[in-house]
Formats: structure tokens, sequence, C-alpha cells
């Protein structure tokens, strides 16, 4: 029992920290901390919270304002941010990128998808094989130092330039990601759980499907949240890097022509696409641990 | 784990990847893919005895080194400063993991502009994927430092400096170090990354120019030494990593 805990903790310095997006003991105990302690008081500290952010991104915005209409940002670096707000809403009524657009979204959700479903199968699968868990672990360790795009040229060359090799990048970014934060899910599983599941004559498919796997839901969305990220720079880092549609070539394809009325919209877009996706994922998360009482 | 267990599992783990990539060599063939052996040979014997090579390599040595230094400094006075005061603590954490989640190969065009195609830009790219994490775990070392370590420093009367040295950077070096580690990591594929789409010199472009020459014998080699690189560092770095966490 004291050599599970340790290795527990041991995974957690391997892998879990390096995961900054995933649910850490510390994060849990931090949300425990903050929803035990009476839910009134600290409601109202939750909206300074809220107002020291808005005051944040409002006055970064403002002073990217002023430094454009000053001039200190001159005109083909960056128009000002209500320029840009302008464009926005012109080239989405114009609509002419709308099947870029479509498309890179389509990819990233494959993307997504065959890192997540295939990612969670295996970190199950693999949560009962301790040796090979073990003899992969540096593996797990290393693999977010390795600069997956580099072999962005090789798979152009092998499978050709086409959104194949794009999804397979956004697929090997995200897929050990979900792997790793499936395994320290179910390394939290009560014992108890796994006995009742026996007791019950539930057998290893069922086990998981109705029970560790249920269990650990918040961990399931991290692991989401992380494969989506994963999913989003993969496949428009590799549209933007070389392709011949997609959102990432629009954005590259408008700097060298120094088009700042569709680069900048268009950078905007993605990333507020990037952002309420992991905004409403980490909204469920919460709601998810709170139902606990975590 | 002991150490003599972990050694026998890396080996493991690199003699199955080694097969592997054998294996995929063997299924591929010739026309887009070298096996291992050739891969270190080409390595060996042609591409490091070609000067280009090393003009390239030390183009994007520079840079990382520009861009790790600005993502550790910076990274770590945000952290710090944030992480002494409660509510910007609990304000920006939410916002910096959105900002590292965010494609920010998407914000390179606009770096492009604003520093010109060059080694600037570049270095400003590897910073921005850097300074987040440094920041992030900084950040949370801070916040997560025994109440009673700060009162001690308190009662005896610290001023700030003195503060950050004797008491917060010791106490929470072990996080700190997590931080760096997976800056560095970031840090090198930002510039690699950085070089792949507009560069004149260094590895990234090396491996963009190979594929308009259809060069696999490059690619593969390039790739090799940028991933034996990246893993070779992280392995120490890792080690280190492991050290600091268990005495503390």
């Amino acid at each position: 029992m004291e050599d599970v805990a340790r290795r527990i903790d041991e995974d957690d310095g391997a892998n879990g920290r390096f995961l900054v997006n995933s649910v850490k003991p510390d994060t849990i105990d931090r949300f425990a901390r903050a929803r035990t302690g009476a839910a009134a008081p600290s409601r109202r500290f939750l909206n300074r919270v809220t107002l020291y952010q808005v005051a944040i991104v409002s006055g970064f915005v403002l002073m990217l304002e002023a430094l454009c209409l000053a001039g200190v940002i001159d005109k083909i670096t960056m128009p000002p941010p209500h320029r840009i707000a302008l464009d926005f809403f012109k080239l989405m009524a114009s609509g002419k990128l709308w099947p870029e657009i479509g498309k890179s979204m389509a990819n990233v959700l494959l993307a997504f998808v065959l890192a997540y479903v295939p990612g969670i199968a295996i970190g199950t699968a693999l949560h009962g094989y301790r040796t090979l868990r073990d003899t992969l672990d540096p593996l797990f360790a290393t693999y977010y130092a390795i600069p997956v795009f580099a072999f962005y040229p090789l798979f152009i060359v092998m499978f050709g330039l086409g959104d194949g090799p794009q999804v397979l990048i956004g697929v090997l970014l995200g897929i050990v990601a979900v792997i790793v934060t499936t395994l320290n899910g179910l390394d939290r599983v009560p014992r108890v759980l796994r006995k009742t599941a026996a007791i019950a004559r539930l057998g290893p498919l069922e086990t998981a499907i109705r029970v560790t796997l249920p269990f650990c839901a918040p961990y399931l969305i991290s692991a989401a949240k992380l494969a989506l990220a994963y999913a989003f720079i993969g496949v428009i880092g590799s549209e933007f890097i070389m392709a011949r549609t997609g959102m990432g070539y629009e954005i590259g394809f408008a700097y060298t022509n120094f088009d700042n009325a569709t680069m900048y919209p268009l950078i905007v877009l993605i990333l507020l696409l990037s952002i309420v996706m992991n905004g409403i994922l980490s909204r469920w998360e919460k709601v998810l641990l709170s139902r606990r009482g975590l | 784990m002991n150490t003599s267990r972990r050694w026998r599992n890396a080996l493991v783990l690199i003699a199955a990847l080694l097969a592997s990539w054998q294996l995929a060599y063997w299924v591929v063939g010739d026309v887009a893919l070298r096996s291992p052996w050739q891969t270190i040979r080409y390595t060996a014997v042609t591409l490091t005895h070609t000067h280009l090579f090393w003009v390239h390599l030390g183009n994007t040595l520079q840079a990382f080194a520009f861009a790790l230094a600005i993502a550790i400094v910076l990274g770590l006075i945000i952290g710090f400063g944030l992480g002494l005061h409660r509510l910007s603590a609990d304000a920006m954490e939410p916002m910096l993991v959105a900002l590292y989640s965010i494609p920010k190969i998407t914000l390179y065009p606009i770096l492009l502009l604003a520093f010109g195609l060059g080694m600037s830009a570049k270095v400003a790219f590897g910073a921005i994927h850097g300074i987040i994490p440094v920041a992030l775990f900084t950040l949370n070392a801070v916040r997560g430092i025994k109440p009673i370590l700060l009162k001690t420093g308190r009662v005896l009367k610290l001023d700030p400096a003195t503060m950050v040295r004797s008491i917060l950077f010791p106490a929470a070096v072990p996080e700190i170090f997590t931080g760096l580690r997976v800056g560095f990591s970031l840090t090198l594929i930002g510039t690699v990354l950085g070089e792949m789409f507009a560069a004149q010199h260094g590895l990234g472009y090396l491996l963009m120019n190979a594929i308009g020459l259809y060069n696999v014998d490059v690619i593969m080699s390039v790739t090799f030494l940028l991933v034996l690189f990246a893993a070779g560092v992280n392995a120490v770095l890792l080690a280190i990593d492991r050290r600091l966490h268990f005495r503390a």
C-alpha cells in the first residue's frame, strides 16, 4: 500500500507536473479548500478575481489601441484593435473563408477524437500492466520535450501534402497527454470501488466503463482539454508551416501578402475558438468537481 | 523506483523504439525513410562534415540560448511577482493556463512584423513558448510555500530582496526547477518551429529546405539529432528534478 502511494507521488513528479492543464492533487486540494470554506464569502472573492481579469484584458486592449493610434506601433505591424474588430465582422460576413475554417475545424475535431478515444483506451489497458507501464514511463516523461513538429517534414514525405500529416501531428501531440492523465486518474480510484466491482462480478471492460472511468470523469475532462489544445496546435501549426488549405495556411498567405485585414481577424478567431472551448471544458470540470464536494 | 530498474526500463524502451523504427523502414522502404543505421551513419559521416551544418546548428543554438535566458528571467519575475500577491495569483493563473493552450504559432506573423525576419523574431518566438510554463510553475511554487516560513521572515523583518533570496527561492526551488525543465523543452520547440516557418538559417530551415529538395537523408538526420538533443537534456534535467523533489 505504501509502495503504491509512493509510486503515485513519483508519477506525479515525472508526468503530472509538466501537464500544466491537468488536474493535479494539489489543484483538487485547492478546490477543496475553496469550496468547503463556506460558499458565500468565496463567491465575493471570485467576483473580485473576475473583475481583475476583465481589467487586465481591457487594459491590454486599450493600451494597444492607444499605442496604435499614437503611431508607436505602425499600421503595417498592427492595425488598432477597433480596426481588427471591424475587419473581423467584415471577414465573417463576407463568408469567403468559411470553407477554410470548416476544413480546419473538421481536422481539429478528427485529431481530437483520434487522440482522445484511443488515448483513454490505451491508458485504461495500460493501467493493468505494471511492468509495461514502468517501461514506458521514461517515454512519457521525455515525450513532451521532443519537438513533434520536426517530424512534419518526414510525414509529408511519407504521406504526401494533405490532411493526413496534419491530423497525425495533432494526434501525436495529444495522445500521450490523454494516456498519462487517464493513468493518473485511475491511480486515484479507491480500492473499495474495485472490490465492489469484483463482488458484482464485472469483467475488466465493464469495471472500466461502469466504475473506474466514471470515477475519473474530472481527469477525463482535463484530458479532453489537453487533447483539444494539442489538436489545435498540431493542425493549425502544420497548416501554417506547409499546406495548401486551412486557417493556418490562410494566415501564412495573408502574412506574405501584407494582408493585415485578413491576418489579424483570423488570428483573433483562432485565439477565441481555442480559449472558448478550453473555457467550456474548464467550467464543466469545475461543476463535476464541485458536485463531488471537491 | 530504484536507479538500476530505471536504467533497465530506459534501455528496453530505446531498444523497442529502434526496433519499431527499423520495422517501419522495412514497411515503407527507401522512398520516404532511412533505417536507424543509415541515419546514424549519414549523421556521423556526411552531415557533420559539412561546414554549412555547423553554421545552421550554431545559429539555432544561439537563438535558443537567448530565448531560454529571456524565458527564464521573465518567467521567474512574473511568477514571483504574481505568486506573492494572492489576488493576482488567483486571477492570472487561469489566464496563463489559457495562454498556454492557444496555438502560439498563429502569433508568429505578428512577431515577424514587429521584429523583422531574423534572429530577434526567432528568439522572441522561442521565449514566449518558455515564459508561460516557467511563470506558472514559479507562481504555484511561491503560492504553495508554507505560511510559517513567510511569517518567520516577517518576524525577522527581512526586506523583500532578502525574503526572496533566503526564504522564497530555496523553498520553491524543486517546483521552479520542474518549470525550467518544461520551459527548456518548449523554448527549443518554439525556436525550431520559428525557423521552420520563416528563416534563412538554423536547423528548422535546414529541415524545410530538405523537403523542397526531397532530401530524405537530411530530414532523417536533423530530426534524429533534434530528438536526441531534446531527449538527452530532458533526461539529465529529469534526474536532477527527481533528486530535488526527493530531498524536499
